[in-house]
């Protein structure tokens, strides 16, 4: 028990560690400055410039969590103090449901939902031009994949509200509204920001279904309805070809490593967020 | 005198099983009125039904009358925003809101209607002092609530509840949690404040109900068994069950 408590422990510095040594190549022959800013991304001569993925992965994670938070929000509010109990038990299941599908379905969803919606539809109405294979797509696709984890979290945190404090705060004259506007919401604020940032860390890291509907079109996108490139697409794209030419492997490792240092740097946020509104 | 609240036939079922059963009495005003009775009873859910916060709980249906100004509370119609402000609660365990300790009164007050910033202040020390915290708390007003102590919380939710400025204050076993010097203030601070308000405490503690009573309902198994004048009730009951209870053989 030990030991395999002792392991799972590990795992985290395991993983830096290889990570890191295996982008050490990279880093020592380019420079961590460089590798972050620098636009031009070309392999076969060695200029690696990581920050147009950089750029497309945060576009497509906070786009993603700003659509679906207040979604989840609302929701929960709504199945844990107006609806009917009735509700959230059918609420349940579909949210399992949800959280459960194969990302690959959510992105081939997007292709053929999405993706023509915002070519089709969004761009023109907005005097746009786009092919809709784009970072709006891909932080579409993700906000609604992420949308069970969040909703999960946020509803249980308020059913674990205790019944007592809803009951002194409408005893003093309280509406419904006033009541979660500004008791339950406050109460439940450590818990929402955690939520949200566990979707943001999942958000970050989704690979397939963002790969599919956002382009992948190595270039600094100047609107969300430019195609762009993720951290983990680039990854997942180009694996296959690292053997070819020097440093590539060396190249995603260092992209897999920015990957782990961004959900530490999450992490930790949320933790300092959480334990300065923790204190009521 | 007019009593302050009156119940006419008031039932209460929670799905099949009927939790109380022809609830019939009055609430003497500026009195303590005590509910007394075992665990289970339906001491609590009779103390909810008269500010209404058994609408809280979808599977109770209720139903009879309870008459305050000889209105009935319990038509669908009925404000009950204005009802619950003109009671004040007090739960077992202390449930300060989520904010400052000043805020926690602050925040009855503006429901309540007080805006202008001064008048607002003026009142939070009022209160705070009604209820014996201010001097414990002056220095530290800014503070979460949550880091007062059990005892002193619930003393802010006793000015809390006066805040909301209510001729009536419900207490559910307001002292169950306290330590007994804590429980002691309460106790006492209910003599002092039954000159102008009415007080309802549900207690299954027979000592806090000798020594705090003037009128006692005591209720078994959903209904009421006897009520009336508390040196009556404890010197010469009535009931049978009435009589096992004070020699203690429900517990």
């Amino acid at each position: 028990m030990l030991v395999s408590m002792l392991l799972v422990a590990f795992l985290p510095f395991l993983l830096f560690s290889v990570l890191y040594f295996k982008s050490f190549l990279l880093l020592r022959n380019t420079g961590l400055g460089d590798l972050i800013f620098s636009h031009t991304w070309r392999p076969s001569r060695g200029e690696f410039g990581f920050y147009p993925f950089i750029i497309g992965s945060i576009w497509v994670t906070l786009l993603a969590i700003l659509f679906s938070t207040p979604i989840c929000l609302l929701t929960a509010i709504n199945v844990t103090q107006y609806a009917k109990k009735r509700f959230l038990r059918i609420m349940h299941p579909v949210i399992d449901i949800l959280a459960g599908l194969p990302s690959v379905v959510y992105g081939v969803w997007g292709i053929l939902v999405i993706v023509p919606f915002i070519s089709r539809y969004l761009g023109p109405w907005l005097g746009i031009k786009t092919m809709g294979y784009s970072i709006l797509a891909g932080a579409f696709v993700l906000s609604i994949m992420i949308i069970p984890f969040i909703l999960n979290i946020i509803i249980e945190i308020f059913n674990t509200i205790p019944m007592e404090l809803k009951e002194a705060t409408l005893s003093l004259g309280s509406t419904k509204w006033q009541m979660v506007k500004h008791v339950l919401l406050r109460k439940a604020l450590p818990g929402i920001i955690a939520a949200v940032g566990f979707g943001l860390a999942r958000a970050f890291g989704e690979t397939m279904a963002v790969l599919m509907v956002v382009g992948n079109v190595i270039k600094v996108p100047s609107s969300v309805f430019d195609p762009g490139y993720t951290l983990p697409a680039l990854i997942a794209n180009n694996y296959g070809e690292v053997l070819s030419i020097p440093q590539y492997d060396s190249a995603l490792m260092f992209a897999a490593l920015l990957l782990l240092v961004v959900s530490l740097f999450f992490n930790l946020l949320m933790h300092f967020f959480i334990a300065r509104y923790n204190k009521y | 005198m007019e009593p302050a609240i009156k119940i006419n036939n008031l039932d209460v079922f929670a799905g099949k099983t009927q939790i109380l059963k022809n609830i019939n009495c009055e609430i003497q005003k500026k009195m303590i009125t005590v509910i007394l009775g075992p665990s289970g009873c339906g001491k609590t859910t009779l103390l909810k039904c008269m500010n209404r916060l058994t609408d809280l709980y979808p599977e109770l249906k209720v139903s009879g009358e309870i008459l305050i100004n000889e209105k009935n509370i319990l038509d669908p119609g009925a404000d009950i925003y204005k009802l619950r402000q003109s009671m004040g609660l007090l739960s077992q365990r202390p449930y300060p809101l989520p904010m400052t300790i000043y805020n926690n009164i602050a925040y009855a007050l503006k429901l309540r209607g007080v805006t202008k910033r001064r008048e607002l202040h003026k009142l939070v020390m009022d209160y705070l002092k009604q209820a014996a915290l201010y001097d414990e708390v002056r220095n530290r007003l800014r503070e979460p609530a949550s880091r007062l102590s059990i005892g002193q919380q619930q003393r802010l939710c006793l000015a809390r509840g006066l805040a909301v400025n209510p001729e009536i204050i419900l207490a559910d076993e307001p002292t169950s949690a306290l330590d007994p010097i804590s429980s002691r203030f309460i106790d006492e601070k209910f003599q002092e404040l039954k000159k102008d308000y009415t007080i309802v405490v549900v207690t299954h503690v027979l000592r806090q109900a000798r020594r705090i009573a003037d009128n006692v309902i005591f209720m078994y198994l959903g209904e009421i068994i006897e009520q009336g004048p508390s040196t009556e009730f404890f010197e010469n009951p009535k009931q049978e069950k009435t009589k096992l209870y004070l020699e203690g053989m429900f517990n």
